[in-house]
């Protein structure tokens, strides 16, 4: 079969293009660090979460020096608890979960941005530094109120964090 | 232009008459929808920006799921049927083996359809409690009404009896052919279908297995992220579903307009069977973000869609060439003086034209989609939607009303009531998706959610880094307008063309490629192994994660029940609606 040179050398040309592309993804993925939604945030009876300590009643918890973990709620058409509050320079780990159906968790403006749902707890750590508050939104379509359901995000200064702040319903 | 027609030659209508039936109604099918779904695909544009809401948002999300399911399957997959239909009887130069089969599976197309569109057009309807709001992926657990989940089951049974018809003209064709090469046509339209029986493995059984029953109240639960992989599974390769269509018509169709040939037959069939082969494994990234599948099976989703680049890479190059042959033969000269020899006035290949440059820009911002860490920053935003406007919306879309401009006159022996009126709808569409998918992607970069009636929140402002929201909501609503102008255009004069005189004698035979067939390797023919290769590839890719999946959550999901999408009472919000509509136009009127 007779190939053109141009299409040879177009040929490898693409090729090293598609290998550029998967090395600068992985090497974001490994070496940078950014970490990935997956499978670790486990399971749960959707129809059950006041079963679950972690979401009966939906909170930020410290659980180390400078590390939180805030267990979210996402179900038609808020978040809870809302707004959510934790201190600045810190880490904070999401654990999101829904009991109706899809949603979303973007933090807008930021990369924190991972699909809910039910039957799964998604993880998501992020690392907090000034104070700032921030939206949270839900970008996937859940319903009629889907427009209508968002939350907030607040950093507070160190001095000023109080756990249970979160709780006001 | 009268190079294009009156060439003496018999016309496609001329020579398979029946055929020609089938094809012109499976297009207008395919129009009607267009039409549709381009009213809906305004009302949103202008809803969403805030520039004008003549609907309850609540309503909003049926629209979008009319949008959705009429543009991206009824459209797209009618069109397909139609030109697949005409490039097999065409290439293979027979009629179908029955027209009467042929009718059938047509039928059953346009039967899914109608039910499918009725399910969510009831959503309008208070009076009934047949809706289907549930968008165009259908996500469970929410829940539509039986009869969308049956009328996609039948509108699939429906294309897979086309494949076979195709199937069964090749196979006829071969018995009396032995020792001849599959023609590159009818070789694009059979690698096409087999990756898609590849690809609806995943929703036949998403629909069939699970949704069904369960809309039907089998049983009350469903493990909703299997539902949602066995959709990726077939969302994905879909889109190359799409796009083959225009893929036949640029390798096989549009040197023929620019005057020339194609540069190479045989790397057109590496290129389908590229798509055969990486379509299907690569759907879970679409699910980059999503909790419940490991990092690994990302990754290899993430690998493999890079490598399905290639296909397209090597596209570029072969249209790019073939077109330049063309100017060359038209005597064109220089670098790039070439491209001033080119048909610029003839809407058929300026639209197409036009459509491969929007699908390079697509192709750029598709990247960026696939990149899983850039992804986090654009998933479910409005970017997302600005991607594949200029993919499927434009390189696919303007693509086949463009070549229908060609194509019309070969299956009515009439001519094209306004070629003027067809290039100015050709540009005119992309000048307003320039526009539309623009914003969009802008908007996308500030966090500005899609399917979202209302993109205004009370707590909190998107922070435009450059630009400002509401500007960027103008042209939004600018390009979709434009967009809708354009498609009335294009329908228009092709119901008008019916007007014109019929006339004899105006068939357009195809170039035959600068390096045909002959000289290459005869396993390229062999569609067996090739099929054979992709249900392997297939399998390495889902067989884990899905057996993960239901090791997770069990088959029949863990405690999720059903929620039906009803939307309150509709006539509640007539009222309020006609007074918006008043205030409207009272505040466009100064
Ligand atoms: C008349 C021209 C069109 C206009 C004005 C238009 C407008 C829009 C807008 C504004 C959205 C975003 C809605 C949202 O996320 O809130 C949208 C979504 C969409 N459009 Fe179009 N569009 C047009 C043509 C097309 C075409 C030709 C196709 C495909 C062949 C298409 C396929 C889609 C799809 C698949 C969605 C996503 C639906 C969903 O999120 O469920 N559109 N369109
Ligand atoms: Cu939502
Ligand atoms: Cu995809």
């Amino acid at each position: 079969m007779n190939i053109h040179n141009y299409e040879k050398i177009w040929l490898v040309l693409s090729m090293l293009l598609i290998i550029g592309f998967i090395s600068t993804v992985v090497y974001g993925a490994t070496a940078v660090g950014i970490e990935m939604v997956n499978d670790e945030g486990g399971t749960i009876d959707s129809t059950a979460l006041d079963e679950d300590d972690r979401f009966s009643e939906p909170r930020v918890e410290k659980v180390g020096e400078d590390e939180y973990e805030a267990y979210v709620v996402a179900r038609q058409f808020i978040f809870e608890p809302n707004p959510i509050e934790v201190p600045a320079n810190s880490t904070v780990t999401f654990y999101v979960t829904s009991p109706d159906v899809l949603h979303g968790f973007e933090v807008v403006g930021t990369n924190a941005n991972a699909m809910v749902v039910p039957g799964e707890i998604t993880e998501l750590t992020v690392e907090v530094n000034e104070p700032k508050e921030y939206g949270i939104l839900c970008n996937e379509y859940c319903g009629g109120g889907h427009h209508t359901m968002e939350g907030k995000l607040i950093v507070v200064p160190e001095d000023e964090f109080e756990l249970g702040d979160s709780n006001d319903e | 232009m009268s190079e294009q027609l009156e060439s003496g030659a018999p016309t496609f209508l001329d020579k398979f008459p029946d055929e020609a039936a089938v094809v012109r109604a499976a297009l207008w099918s395919s129009f009607i929808a267009l039409a549709l779904g381009a009213v809906f695909g305004l009302i949103q544009a202008l809803h969403r920006t805030d520039v004008l809401r003549l609907i309850d948002s609540t309503d909003y999300y049926t629209v979008l799921t009319a949008h959705g399911v009429l543009m991206v399957v009824s459209f797209t997959i009618f069109f397909l049927v139609g030109l697949f239909t005409w490039a097999t009887v065409r290439s293979f130069d027979r009629g179908v083996e029955s027209i009467r089969y042929t009718w059938t599976w047509y039928g059953l197309m346009v039967a899914g359809t109608l039910m499918a569109v009725v399910a969510i057009l009831g959503g309008f309807v208070p009076q009934t409690d047949i809706s289907a709001d549930v968008l165009f992926t259908f996500y469970a657990p929410m829940q539509a009404h039986p009869l969308f989940y049956g009328g996609l089951a039948i509108f699939v049974i429906g294309t897979w009896l086309a494949g076979a018809d195709y199937i069964w003209t090749w196979r006829a064709w071969a018995a009396e052919n032995p020792d001849e090469r599959i023609p590159l046509q009818g070789f694009m339209v059979l690698t096409t279908m087999l990756m898609w029986y590849v690809a609806t493995i995943g929703i036949a059984i998403a629909v069939v297995a699970f949704l069904l029953p369960w809309s039907l109240g089998l049983f009350d639960q469903i493990n909703p992220l299997l539902t949602r992989t066995l959709f990726w599974f077939w969302g994905h390769p879909v889109v190359y579903f799409w796009l083959m269509p225009a893929y036949l018509l640029w390798y096989t169709v549009l040197p023929t307009i620019a005057g020339g040939r194609l540069f190479s037959d045989p790397l057109g069939r590496v290129v389908f069977v590229l798509f055969l082969l990486l379509s299907t494994p690569v759907g879970i990234h679409h699910q980059y973000v999503d909790p419940g599948i490991a990092e690994g099976f990302k990754t290899i989703a993430m690998t493999n869609t890079m490598f399905l680049l290639l296909p397209s890479l090597l596209t570029a190059f072969t249209v790019v060439a073939s077109v330049e042959h063309g100017a060359r033969q038209r005597g064109g000269t220089g670098l790039l003086g070439w491209l001033r020899a080119l048909p610029w006035r003839n809407p058929a290949f300026t639209g197409m034209m036009l459509a491969g440059l929007m699908f390079a820009a697509g192709g750029f911002s598709g990247m960026i989609n696939a990149g899983m860490n850039i992804n986090y920053l654009v998933h479910n935003t409005i970017w997302v939607p600005g991607h594949f406007h200029l993919t499927v919306g434009t390189a696919v879309a303007l693509t086949l009303m463009a070549a229908t401009y060609w194509l019309w006159p070969q299956l009515t022996n009439r001519r094209l009531y306004s070629r003027p009126i067809g290039l100015a709808q050709v540009v005119i569409w992309f000048v307003g998706m320039g526009l539309m998918s623009n914003a969009m992607h802008v908007q996308g970069l500030f966090g500005i959610p899609r399917r979202t009636a209302e993109p205004q929140y009370e707590g909190f402002d998107f922070v435009a880094s450059f630009g400002s929201v509401s500007e960027l909501n103008l042209q939004l609503a600018i390009g979709g307008t434009l967009l809708f102008i354009s498609t009335m255009l294009f329908v228009t004069n092709i119901a008008l063309s019916a007007g014109t005189p019929k006339l004899s004698g105006i068939g357009q035979p195809l170039s035959e490629p600068l390096s045909t067939v002959d000289d290459s390797p005869e396993i390229l023919d062999n569609l067996k192994l090739w099929f054979g290769i992709a249900l392997v590839l297939v399998v390495l890719a889902y067989a884990l994660p899905l057996a993960s999946i239901i090791d997770r959550g069990g088959l029949l999901g863990p405690g999720v029940d059903p929620v039906p999408m009803i939307v309150e009472p509709v006539a509640a919000t007539i009222e309020p609606t006609l007074g918006r509509l008043a205030a409207a136009v009272g505040s466009v009127v100064p």
